[in-house]
């Protein structure tokens, strides 16, 4: 540690759309960098100190819930788990994730556009005998390689950024994007829901689901838990492809 | 005057919230769920380690069952619990763990064959039964006799909260996000919905219901450094509290989780030290076996953690700019590991530590972590003294932890008091009409209005970050790990002149709207009476158990503290808890107070645990016949619902 703490230079996209009169603008700030401090650390000084109406959203700051995805330094990452100590000029500029409804600043309404896409590849396990089963018996088998394998795509934490860095969802407004990949290839995958191959082609064998993408892959290079976006895209697109 | 209706109100998107909402659903009532964040956010999520259910099926869990669980859970919360509800929980897990499983969740798997371990710094290969190969497997946690921890891989909180969301969409269950519940709306003794504010558009509306359920999780916020997420501060316990009439349960019981990393506090899982990690000090002398033989690392928390603390006390901790810490050691679990099983972990000392654990030590602290006190339930999850007010899940004092809780016990409550709680939570909105008057509606909506215009048109006052961070830092200092008389003497001295300061709370960013110093501004006086509780609770209660630690009384003193603290809050003007106690029955006890086996042995002892023990003794002879189901009963009959009575099955074992 250096006895001279390096001031930081934030730039950041200002709006509040339920103000009247407000308009979209950046604003500069400044906070002296502290050892270890990530910017869910600087932006709550900024509150804190500089200004209280500053908008944005976390909530584990562990890189766990998804909540704080924003474009940083016009990449899009989880806010919570970014050293300041990664900008070697200390300018950092902080815009709200394209692709979603803004609420005001930095905070953006991803849950809205989760819940949707949860109801549209309906993000469950399909078994018309799911709710008879005798949960004091022993429990239906699984292999155990299977289940890792069930959890390596279950692993997404639904924060946006590869809606965010989608070019294709710029271009079809309800492009179901990688995350929605994600979900069905993980259901797909799973013994436990009985879905059929025809069934999944419903959901997205069209130009808004799997065959609508363009393979620039903004999904794979950004997503902040390296899920196999591009692997499973193109296994699912095969698969559909195959079917009609 | 903005109304919605609904049978099942319930205050938090959580494990337990949601759980309850479903069971709700089911039973076919009208159910909304009310969360600060989507749900898939919620802090649950955060739980890497795992979900204690005595499934039996992996072989270091052998013999396991229902009786084991229930003595490991009883033993934890140092005798502070209340035995029925644990009976209840321990009965019912596997049934939960085996719902999760057929709603999605994809549990880790026994694997017949040899594998290698790390048990106790050694590799050792055990041998998986062939005959339990696909069925649910476990881990090792600390104070449990068994390897219970069912978990996925290093996310079982992310997978359990994604398969119960996606349960509740499937359901139609509507979830209005970014909503806080401000005021519990109650007249008469009973409960009937909340005034919640839209935290977007700013706009106050009153949710009325048949049943209330509060599930918003815990309150370590309330100190500066916690593993906690930001938001959990105890907002939805503490609106119970302000209702003047429900009681919070044991709120000075407050877990330190042994393996937080400096210095920002973020959790290292318990798994890491269940799958053989250790704790090592400066000099890289792992010192648990001198203080704990039996257990070592894997001690319950509360004693892990204070072990810790005197070890550093003694000079031996790792001097840094934020104090002195110890190591976490998992460099012996090896790569392949630490990548499948331990991931979260590796990724947070990756982004916060700039270390690769899989070759370097991890510095860790005891840190705050879990909240045992919330809201004072009876076993079936309703407020003793609110009808129609319920809680679940880590807001609640349903009570199965008493003064320490149990790794793995506590995802594991929030979906198994999800189910019991929600079959009454839907008996309740079946027997009772809703019958409120708007007035009483409107008259809590406008208490609220008002209080929200006063801080809106107040030209000066208190700064409410300002506030808060001088409350955290004073639960830190004064009411932390290790506590004593003059320091809590202090600590509620100087909470009550927070608390008169937070009346006058002034803002700088005046609008009604979307407004994060508002939204502090209305939270803060809210923590500051919760922080009361803690410390006042901490202060009248002389003795240690569990994890509350008096350097002052280090005696668990059975004979005058065998109960539980209640607190209320008289009114607006106070600035202090009324406390009162409710003994705890050691006549009606399945396992009368006597030595957790691990921790100091310092007991002061009840006069009738030997009296109930030779009673035990007396019915177990008198009834020789009686398998373990039936001795059970006639020791300790517990209200679960009729659906969930059944004996649970175990691989080699059946029902039996």
């Amino acid at each position: 540690m250096s006895d001279q703490a390096r001031v930081l230079k934030f730039q950041i996209f200002r709006y509040n759309p339920l103000k009247k009169g407000d308009k979209p603008r950046m604003v500069t700030y400044e906070v002296a960098e502290a050892p270890g401090m990530t910017i869910f650390i600087a932006l709550n000084e900024i509150r804190e100190t500089q200004d209280p109406s500053l908008q944005f959203d976390f909530v584990c700051r562990a890189g766990i819930c998804g909540s704080c995805a924003m474009v940083i330094n016009g990449q899009p990452d989880l806010a919570c788990r970014t050293l300041t100590a990664n900008f070697a000029d200390g300018e950092i500029t902080l815009l709200p994730l394209p692709g979603f409804e803004l609420i005001g600043d930095l905070s953006v309404n991803t849950g809205k556009f989760m819940r949707a896409m949860s109801e549209r590849v309906e993000s469950w396990i399909h078994d018309l005998h799911a709710d008879e089963v005798n949960y004091d018996a022993l429990e239906e088998r699984m292999d155990p390689d299977v289940a890792d394998e069930i959890y390596e795509l279950e692993r997404c934490v639904e924060c946006g950024a590869c809606v965010s860095a989608c070019a294709t969802k710029r271009m079809r407004p309800d492009f179901l994007s990688a995350v929605g990949f994600m979900r069905l290839a993980r259901f797909a995958l799973d013994p436990r829901d009985k879905r059929t191959d025809d069934e999944f082609y419903e959901i997205m064998g069209n130009d808004d689901g799997v065959f609508g993408c363009m393979t620039l892959l903004g999904c794979e290079d950004y997503c902040p838990k390296d899920l196999p976006h591009q692997t499973q895209i193109a296994y699912l697109r095969r698969k559909m492809a195959l079917i009609r | 005057m903005k109304v919605i209706y609904t049978d099942s109100l319930v205050i938090g998107g959580g494990l337990a919230g949601l759980r309850v909402a479903i069971a709700s659903m089911q039973r076919g009532y009208d159910t909304i769920v009310l969360s600060l964040i989507p749900a898939k956010r919620s802090h649950s999520a955060a739980a890497q380690g795992g979900m204690q259910a005595s499934l039996g099926a992996c072989i270091k869990g052998d013999g396991d069952d229902e009786d084991v669980h229930f003595g490991d859970t009883v033993k934890g919360s140092d005798w502070g619990c209340d035995q029925d509800v644990a009976r209840m929980f321990v009965n019912t897990a596997p049934k939960a763990i085996r719902q999760l499983s057929a709603w999605g969740v994809p549990w880790s798997r026994v694997r017949g064959g040899d594998r290698e371990v790390i048990i106790n710094g050694e590799k050792v290969t055990i041998t998986e039964k062939h005959e339990a190969h696909g069925l649910i497997t476990a881990r090792d946690f600390g104070g449990t006799k068994k390897w219970r921890t069912c978990f996925t891989s290093d996310g079982t909180g992310h997978t359990m909260l994604y398969a119960m969301d996606n349960k509740a969409i499937q359901l139609g269950i509507p979830v209005h996000e970014r909503k806080e519940a401000l005021a519990l709306i109650h007249e008469d003794g009973v409960c009937y919905g909340a005034i919640v504010r839209d935290l977007i558009t700013g706009e106050l509306i009153a949710y009325v219901a048949k049943a209330t359920t509060i599930a918003t999780g815990g309150y370590g916020r309330l100190y500066s450094v916690t593993t906690n997420a930001v938001i959990s501060e105890g907002i939805g316990t503490a609106i119970a509290l302000e209702t003047g009439v429900a009681t919070l349960g044991n709120m000075e019981a407050v877990q330190f989780h042994p393996t937080a990393i400096v210095p920002v506090g973020i959790l290292t899982t318990e798994g890491c030290r269940g799958d053989g990690g250790l704790l090592l000090d400066k000099d890289g002398y792992r010192f648990m076996p001198d203080y704990e033989p039996e257990k070592k690392e894997l001690a319950s928390r509360d004693v892990v953690s204070r072990r810790m603390t005197e070890h550093m006390r003694k000079g031996k901790g790792v001097p840094s700019p934020y104090g002195d810490h110890l190591w976490l050691d998992i460099t012996l679990l090896g790569r392949k590991h630490i990548e499948k099983n331990l991931r979260e972990v590796k990724e947070i000392c990756e982004y916060f530590l700039g270390i690769d654990p899989v070759k370097e030590y991890i510095p860790v602290r005891p840190t705050q972590h879990y909240s045992m006190g919330g809201v004072r339930t009876n076993a079936t999850g309703e407020s003793p003294t609110l009808k129609g007010l319920f809680s679940a899940g880590e807001a609640a004092c349903w009570d199965m932890h008493g003064f320490n809780r149990l790794g793995g016990n506590s995802v594991a409550e929030t979906v198994v008091a999800g189910m019991i709680v929600g079959e009454f939570v839907a008996d309740y909105c079946g027997a009772n009409p809703l019958n409120v008057s708007t007035g009483t509606i409107a008259h809590f909506l406008k208490k609220e209005e008002k209080k929200i215009t006063d801080l809106l048109v107040r030209d000066f006052g208190e700064n409410p970050f300002a506030l808060k961070a001088e409350m955290q830092q004073i639960m830190m200092d004064k009411v932390g790990i290790f506590r004593n008389g003059p320091d809590l003497e202090k600590a509620v001295e100087e909470l009550t002149v927070l608390n008169q300061r937070a009346r006058h709370i002034a803002l700088r960013n005046r609008i009604s709207s979307s407004n994060p110093e508002l939204v502090e501004a209305i939270r803060v006086p809210k923590m500051i009476k919760m922080a009361q509780c803690v410390a006042y609770g901490a202060m009248l209660r002389t003795e240690s158990r569990g994890a509350h630690a008096r350097e002052d009384f280090p005696e668990r003193n059975d004979r005058d503290w065998l109960k539980r603290t209640l607190a209320t809050w008289p009114d607006d003007s106070s600035d202090l808890p009324e406390l009162s106690y409710e003994d705890l029955d050691v006549m009606k006890m399945e396992m009368p107070p006597g030595s957790r086996g691990y921790g100091v042995d310092n007991i002061i002892v009840h006069s009738d645990a030997e009296k109930r023990m030779a009673e035990i003794e007396e019915i177990t002879k008198a009834n020789s016949s009686a398998d373990r189901f039936e001795l059970q009963q006639l020791l300790n009959p517990t209200p679960i619902p009729e659906k969930f009575k059944g004996k649970n099955e175990r691989i080699g074992r059946g029902y039996k």
